[in-house]
C-alpha cells in the first residue's frame, strides 16, 4: 500500500520540479533541466503505475468492494469545527470546508494514467523538439507546473481543489501559448484563452456554490453518495439543473464547445508539445472529467444532459466542417480536437459516460500523436505550418509519416485502431436511447464521422504525399526528428493501435474491460435512467439483447464505411496535389469554402458582439462598447455633475463676489470714505501749508481783534 | 530841547511798537527759517524793552520796590534762550531731512 497512502507524491514531483525551475532554471545547464523535469514525470508516473495497481487489489477486497480510496492530508479551506457553517437549502447548517485530500477510483485512475503516460511521453519529446530554442528551462518549469496542477485537478477529492487544479492548468495553458512572448499574436491568443476561460469558470464556481448549498458539502463522494440516496425525490430538481448546466459552462470553457471553444484553435500559437500536452491530450479533457465526476447529479437533470448531449453534437460537426478547408497543419488538428471533444460531450450527454471517458483515454493517445507528428513535420519544415507549402514528405520522415498514419487511421476510425472503438461506443450509445432527437444525434455524429476521416485524411496527403511545393531552401533542410523525438511518436502510435482493445465491445466477442473497470463510478446512473421509463425496455430481456447485437454490427459497419469514404474522398482529391491544386468544396461551392475557411466568421461576429472589436455602422457593442458607453457616461453625465457642482459653486462665489466687492465693500466701507472725502475737499481748501500765511492770518486776526476792543 | 532830550514812557512804547512790527513783518515775510528765529527774538526783546519801561514808570509812583516788570523780563529772555534752543534743534532736524532752511518748503500739511 505504500504507492497509494503516498498518493500526494504523485502531484508532489513535478510541484518540486517547477519550483527548481524558477528559482534555479536560470542557472542550470539545459541536460540538468531536462534530466530535473523529465525525471519528476517519471517519478510521478511510476508513482501513478503503482498507485493504480494498488488501487485494483484494494477495490478487489470484500471490506472496500469497489470503494473509491480516499486520502485526505489536512483540511485547507475553512474548518470542520462548526464555527465557519453556512446555511444548507434545507435550513440545516453544514461546515464551509475543503481537504487537501486525494480521491483515487477507477475515474481518476484513467485519467492519472494516461496524464502521467503521454505528459512524460510529451516530455521527453519536448528535450529535442526545444533543443534549440531559448527559455528552454522557463518551458519546462511550465510545463511540469502544468502537471502539477493537471494532477492536482485530478486527485483531488472536492470540487474545491479541483478547481485550483483547474485555475492552475488554465493559468499554464496561458503562460505556454503565450511562450513567444514576442510574437503579438501568440500574447493575444494567450489572452484570448485566459479571458475565455474565465467565463467558463465563472460557471464553474456558480455550480460549486449550487453544490455546496445542495448537498453541504464539495467533497465528490458525499456528494455523490447525496445524489444517488436521494435519487428519487431529486429527479429533475431546478435546482440541480441550474447546478449542472453551471458546471457545464465551465466544461464548455475548458474543453472548447461551443460557443466558448474560439480559444483552442488560437491557442496553436503555443510550442506544438504544448498543443499536444494541453490543447490536445489533457487539460481540455478535464471538462469531460468534470462532467464525469457529476454523472451523480448530471443525470437527475435530464434536460441537462439533453443540452450537454445537443452542444457536444453541435460543436463535433461544427468544429469538423470548419477543419474541412483549413490549411494551417496545427490549425486542422484544433478544429479536430473540438470536434473530438463534442463527441465526448455528445457521449457524457446520453448518459454513455464510459464510452465518454473510453474516447477520452483513447484520443489522448492518437490526439497527442498527431499533434507530435505535425510538431515533428513542422520541425522539419524549418517552421512552416501551411500545408499548402507541403507534400511528399512520407519519404524524408518516414517514422512521422506511419506514426502519424496509425493516429489517423485512430481518428478516423478503421477498424482495429483506438478510435474506431472509442467513437463507436459513443455513436451506439447515442443510437440505443430512445427519443428522435437522440436519433438526430446519431446522424450528426456519423456525418462528423465522415468528415473527420476526409480532413485526416486530406492532412495526411497533402502534407506526406503529392507532389512537393515546398522553397528549394526549404526542401534542402528537410530531416527526420531527432531520436527524442521519434521514440514518442512510435510508443504513442502502439498505444494509438491497441488503447482500443481495452474496450473492445461484447458485440464483438470481447468483454468491454474498460466500461467494467469503470462501472463503480457510473454505478448509479442505470437506476437513475431506469426511472426515466425505461424499465419496460430493460425487462424485455434477452430478445431484445441480440436484436441490438445485429444494429450493432450495423452501425459498426456504417461508421466504417464513413471513415473509408473519407478516406476515399481524401484520396482521390488529395493524392496529386501540385503546387495550384484546388479544393474540391472550392470548386464545388465557393459561398461555403469561404464560410468554413473563414471559421463561420465567429471570431469576427464574437468582435462585433461581444468584444466590440468591430463597429456595427457607428455603434459599438460589447466589451469595448460597453466600455465607450462607460466611459461616455463617465465623462458627460458623471463629469457633467461634477462639472455643474463646480459651475454652481463658481456661479454663487461670483455673485456672492460681487456682493461682496460692490455692495459690502462700496456702499458699507468706501462710502463713508468717499462721503469724508468729498466733504473734505471744501474743508482743505483753508489748509495751503504755508507757515507764515497762517501767522499772517493769525497777525490779521489779533490786529482786527485789537481794533474791534478799541474802536468799539 | 529839554523837551525833547527827555525821554519818557512814550518813547520806549514806541520804540518797543516799532521793533515789535519789525519782528512780524519779519516772521511773516523772510524765508529763511533762521531769519524768522531771529525775528521772533526781535518781537521778544521788543516786549522785554516795554515791560522794562511800564517797570519804571511803576517805580515812579509806588517807589523803587515795584521791580514785577523787571523780573517778567528776565522770564522772557530765559524763555527766548530756551525757545530759540528749541527752534534750533527743529530747524537742524528739517534741514537733515530737506537739505533746506526755506520755510516755504515746509509744507508737509498741505493737501
Amino acid at each position: 500500500m505504500l504507492f497509494l497512502t503516498h498518493i500526494w507524491l504523485i502531484p508532489l514531483f513535478p510541484a518540486v520540479g517547477a519550483a527548481l525551475m524558477f528559482f534555479f532554471g536560470r542557472k542550470l545547464e539545459k541536460p540538468t533541466v531536462s534530466a530535473v523535469c523529465v525525471g519528476s514525470i517519471v517519478l510521478a508516473f511510476l508513482i501513478s503505475c503503482g498507485a493504480v495497481w494498488q488501487y485494483t487489489d484494494w477495490a478487489a477486497t470484500p471490506e472496500h468492494l469497489h470503494q473509491p480510496y480516499q486520502k485526505i492530508l489536512y483540511t485547507w479551506l475553512g474548518t470542520d469545527t462548526g464555527h465557519l457553517n453556512f446555511q444548507k437549502s434545507d435550513g440545516s447548517p453544514a461546515p464551509l470546508q475543503a481537504d487537501a485530500g486525494f480521491l483515487l477510483d477507477p475515474l481518476s485512475s484513467i485519467w492519472l494514467l494516461f496524464v502521467t503516460g503521454v505528459g512524460m511521453l510529451i516530455h521527453i519529446y519536448s528535450t529535442g523538439y526545444m533543443a534549440h530554442e531559448g527559455g528552454y528551462y522557463r518551458f519546462f518549469g511550465y510545463l511540469n507546473l502544468f502537471m502539477f496542477s493537471m494532477l492536482t485537478l485530478i486527485l483531488a477529492n472536492n470540487y474545491v481543489l479541483m478547481f485550483v487544479g483547474w485555475e492552475g492548468v488554465g493559468l499554464c495553458s496561458y503562460l505556454l501559448i503565450g511562450f513567444y512572448s514576442h510574437r503579438k499574436s501568440a500574447s493575444d491568443a494567450a489572452n484570448k484563452a485566459f479571458i475565455v476561460n474565465r467565463i467558463g469558470d465563472a460557471g464553474f464556481l456558480l455550480g460549486m456554490f449550487f453544490i455546496a448549498w445542495l448537498c453541504g458539502s464539495l467533497r465528490f463522494i458525499d456528494v455523490t453518495g447525496f445524489a444517488r440516496a436521494h435519487a428519487a425525490t431529486l429527479l429533475g430538481n431546478p435546482y440541480i439543473t441550474a447546478a449542472t448546466l453551471l458546471l457545464f459552462v465551465g466544461a464548455c470553457g475548458k474543453s472548447a464547445q461551443l460557443p466558448l471553444y474560439v480559444w483552442l484553435p488560437d491557442a496553436m500559437e503555443g510550442p506544438t508539445p504544448v498543443s499536444a500536452l494541453i490543447h490536445a491530450a489533457t487539460m481540455v479533457t478535464a471538462g469531460v472529467y468534470m462532467v464525469a465526476r457529476s454523472n451523480a447529479l448530471f443525470v437527475l437533470a435530464p434536460k441537462s444532459m439533453l443540452v450537454v448531449a445537443i452542444v457536444g453534437a453541435v460543436t463535433a460537426i461544427f468544429a469538423a466542417s470548419i477543419g474541412l478547408v483549413q490549411n494551417d497543419i496545427k490549425r486542422v488538428l484544433a478544429y479536430s480536437t473540438v470536434s473530438q471533444l463534442g463527441y465526448m460531450f455528445l457521449a457524457l450527454g446520453v448518459g454513455a459516460f464510459s464510452a465518454a471517458v473510453f474516447h477520452v483515454f483513447t484520443h489522448a493517445f492518437f490526439k497527442a500523436l498527431l499533434f507530435l507528428g505535425a510538431g515533428s513535420v513542422i520541425h522539419a519544415m524549418s517552421g512552416e505550418q501551411n500545408m499548402r507549402n507541403m507534400g511528399d514528405l512520407h519519404r524524408r520522415i518516414p517514422i512521422t509519416h506511419w506514426t502519424m498514419f496509425i493516429a489517423t487511421f485512430a481518428i478516423a476510425g478503421i477498424f482495429p485502431f483506438a478510435g474506431f472503438f472509442s467513437k463507436d461506443a459513443i455513436l451506439w450509445e447515442t443510437w440505443s436511447r430512445e427519443g428522435g432527437a437522440y436519433r438526430i444525434l446519431w446522424y450528426v455524429g456519423y456525418a462528423t464521422a465522415l468528415m473527420t476521416a476526409f480532413y485526416m485524411f486530406r492532412l495526411m496527403y497533402l502534407t506526406f504525399h503529392g507532389h512537393p511545393r515546398m522553397s528549394h531552401e526549404v526542401e534542402h533542410h528537410i530531416h527526420e526528428s531527432p531520436k527524442s523525438m521519434t521514440m514518442p511518436l512510435v510508443v504513442l502510435a502502439l498505444c494509438a493501435v491497441g488503447a482500443g482493445w481495452l474496450g473492445w465491445p461484447h458485440s464483438l466477442g470481447g468483454s468491454d474491460h474498460f466500461t467494467n473497470f469503470l462501472e463503480p463510478v457510473f454505478a448509479g446512473e442505470a437506476q437513475a435512467l431506469t426511472a426515466e421509463g425505461k424499465a419496460a425496455q430493460l425487462a424485455a430481456g434477452e430478445k431484445e439483447e441480440e436484436h441490438n447485437t445485429g444494429t450493432e454490427w450495423l452501425l459498426m459497419g456504417l461508421s466504417l464505411a464513413a471513415a473509408v469514404a473519407g478516406w476515399t474522398m481524401a484520396w482521390r482529391s488529395y493524392r496529386h496535389a501540385d503546387k495550384d491544386y484546388t479544393e474540391p468544396i472550392a470548386v464545388a461551392a465557393p459561398p461555403v469554402y469561404n464560410t468554413l475557411l473563414n471559421k463561420y466568421y465567429v471570431d469576427e461576429g464574437y468582435d462585433y458582439v461581444f468584444t466590440g472589436r468591430r463597429e456595427i455602422g457607428n455603434v459599438r457593442l460589447g466589451v469595448l462598447g460597453l466600455g465607450e458607453a462607460s466611459s461616455w457616461f463617465d465623462s458627460h453625465v458623471i463629469d457633467g455633475l461634477v462639472n455643474g457642482a463646480g459651475w454652481i459653486t463658481r456661479l454663487t462665489a461670483t455673485i456672492s463676489g460681487w456682493w461682496d466687492k460692490r455692495i459690502i465693500d462700496g456702499i458699507g466701507v468706501n462710502g463713508p470714505a468717499i462721503l469724508a472725502r468729498m466733504l473734505s475737499y471744501p474743508a482743505r481748501l483753508f489748509e495751503w501749508g504755508l507757515v507764515q500765511w497762517y501767522a499772517l492770518v493769525m497777525t490779521a486776526g489779533l490786529v482786527g481783534f485789537v481794533f474791534y476792543y478799541v474802536y468799539h | 530841547m529839554e523837551a525833547l532830550l527827555h525821554i519818557t514812557t512814550l518813547h520806549y512804547l514806541v520804540l518797543g511798537a516799532a521793533l515789535f512790527l519789525l519782528g512780524v513783518i519779519g516772521v511773516l515775510t523772510r524765508r529763511n527759517v533762521v531769519i524768522v528765529l531771529m525775528s521772533i527774538e526781535l518781537i521778544l526783546n521788543a516786549v522785554n524793552l516795554n515791560l522794562v519801561a511800564f517797570s519804571r514808570y511803576w517805580q515812579g509812583i509806588h517807589g523803587p520796590s515795584a521791580l514785577q516788570g523787571q523780573v517778567f523780563a528776565i522770564f522772557v529772555i530765559t524763555d527766548a534762550a530756551a525757545e530759540a534752543a528749541v527752534g534750533l534743534g527743529i530747524l537742524i532736524a528739517f534741514f537733515r531731512n530737506k537739505e533746506t532752511v526755506n520755510v516755504d518748503e515746509v509744507n508737509l500739511l498741505k493737501w
